[in-house]
């Protein structure tokens, strides 16, 4: 498989011993993903893809692969839980669990992926709150 | 009758306009919006992890407060806020036992007994009040308009908590229709607008909003409707900038169906805060004669 990610040293400290990560991703998501048989309809649809170092569908080869360099995609923070590949995985696999599964995973290590305050008086004033407290929930631990 | 409403953060903000609107146009159709005492947050996003329990208090909180005040039914404006008060209802009354662990842990507030049904206002003027009801009190038809609906993610996923079919909605254009305007239809009506990457990545999202556009230009569209907060940010503002990346790229206005509906039923025009908006609102309207120029403020 070429190498696609960068490898981000701020996520050394995350370790798991062999097929650790499948099973942490499993046991936060509830989702099975060795069903899946890499289709690629996840990816397809999906509207951030063009923007992503790794489709969707690939997320889920690394896991399942054991590959932890996973955590230091771009994909999991560009997900931003439309349940698109969720409604339409023909195994029936919650894609968008699996996102926030891998993202909780780096959270819960108390590394956040947002700081709030460096966004500009411009934009907190125009922004809608919304926009700010889903972001929050999902970059900041 | 009077029904029950959750407002939520951003209605009392930045969309002051569509919680207006939908309060005017629900007096107009003989009923009256209340809004619930002592709501809070929701939260925004549900939480999809399957021990992250503690996302879920605050959108159960707001369910207990509707049982308090002696009601089984509460209507939601905001697209998000209902997909999470939804979401929440769901995990409680699927998992018990998750709600016997959420219920202990609020102390000061009654137990949550899962009698509340959360819609949102579109089920409401689809399901209550009738289509075909709203077409008869239409004074001021949308004639000559060719709107582009466009629904996002949160009205329509997760399947469970959709309030029409999520690969093919039919709920806004049949509004639109009802209040004469002709609609077109378009593949990135479901298609997520770049929700909250608004704030870190506004590129990526002005590029998704330029391409919901342009695929509603090239079909002939003279505007969009929506009902959805963030996803009027998104296409309005970042749409709007969108015009510098994309040369000979236009945005069109960007409606909330609340907006359209007091327009159409012939509402005075100070409910209708089009001022709110990034690209005039006002001008297309002005066009086709459906408001008269003298009369608009802005």
């Amino acid at each position: 498989m070429k190498k696609k990610i960068e490898k981000n040293k701020k996520f050394s400290k995350i370790v798991f011993k062999k097929g650790g990560l499948a099973k942490e991703v499993e046991d936060l998501c509830g989702e099975n993903l060795f069903g899946c048989y890499q289709c690629g309809t996840c990816s397809a649809g999906c509207p951030f893809v063009d923007d992503m170092d790794l489709a969707p569908d690939e997320v889920i080869r690394y896991v399942v692969l054991d590959r932890s360099e996973v955590l230091s995609s771009k994909t999991i923070w560009l997900c931003s839980s439309c349940f698109t590949c969720a409604e339409r995985c023909p195994r029936d696999i919650n894609i968008t669990k699996i996102m926030e599964a891998l993202r909780q995973i780096i959270l819960r290590k108390k590394i956040d992926q947002s700081n709030p305050i460096k966004i500009s008086k411009k934009e907190r004033e125009s922004i809608p709150q919304l926009a700010f407290v889903s972001l929050f929930r999902k970059n900041v631990g | 009758m009077k029904l029950l409403y959750y407002p939520g953060c951003t209605l009392k903000t930045s969309a002051k306009n569509l919680e207006k609107t939908a309060i005017e146009v629900t007096k107009a159709l003989g009923h009256e919006l209340v809004e619930m005492k002592d709501w809070n947050c929701c939260g925004v996003v549900a939480s999809l992890t399957s021990d992250d329990l503690m996302r879920h208090l605050a959108p159960l909180r707001n369910l207990i407060h509707v049982e308090d005040e002696g009601e089984n039914k509460v209507i939601t404006l905001c697209d998000m806020c209902c997909n999470t008060l939804k979401q929440t209802n769901l995990r409680v009354k699927e998992k018990p036992e998750d709600l016997k662990t959420l219920n202990a842990f609020m102390d000061r507030e009654n137990d949550y007994k899962g009698t509340v049904s959360v819609l949102h206002f579109l089920e409401f003027l689809r399901d209550e009040i009738g289509f075909a009801t709203l077409k008869k009190k239409v004074k001021n038809p949308l004639k000559g308009i060719k709107i582009m609906p466009y629904y996002g993610c949160m009205l329509l996923r997760p399947r469970e908590v959709s309030i029409d079919d999520p690969e093919e909605p039919t709920i806004l254009s049949d509004l639109l229709r009802s209040l004469g305007a002709e609609t077109v239809d378009n593949p990135f009506k479901i298609e997520c607008c770049g929700s909250y990457n608004t704030v870190e990545q506004k590129e990526i999202v002005s590029r998704r909003a330029h391409r919901i556009t342009s695929f509603a230009l090239d079909q002939g569209a003279d505007a969009i409707v929506l009902s959805c907060p963030l996803c009027r940010f998104n296409l309005d503002m970042r749409g709007k900038e969108a015009e510098k990346l994309f040369k000979g790229y236009k945005q069109i206005p960007v409606y909330y169906y609340t907006q359209l509906i007091a327009v159409s039923l012939g509402l005075d025009h100070s409910v209708y805060g089009f001022d709110q908006h990034v690209v005039d609102p006002t001008l297309l309207l002005k066009k086709k004669g459906i408001l008269e120029s003298r009369r608009i403020k802005i």
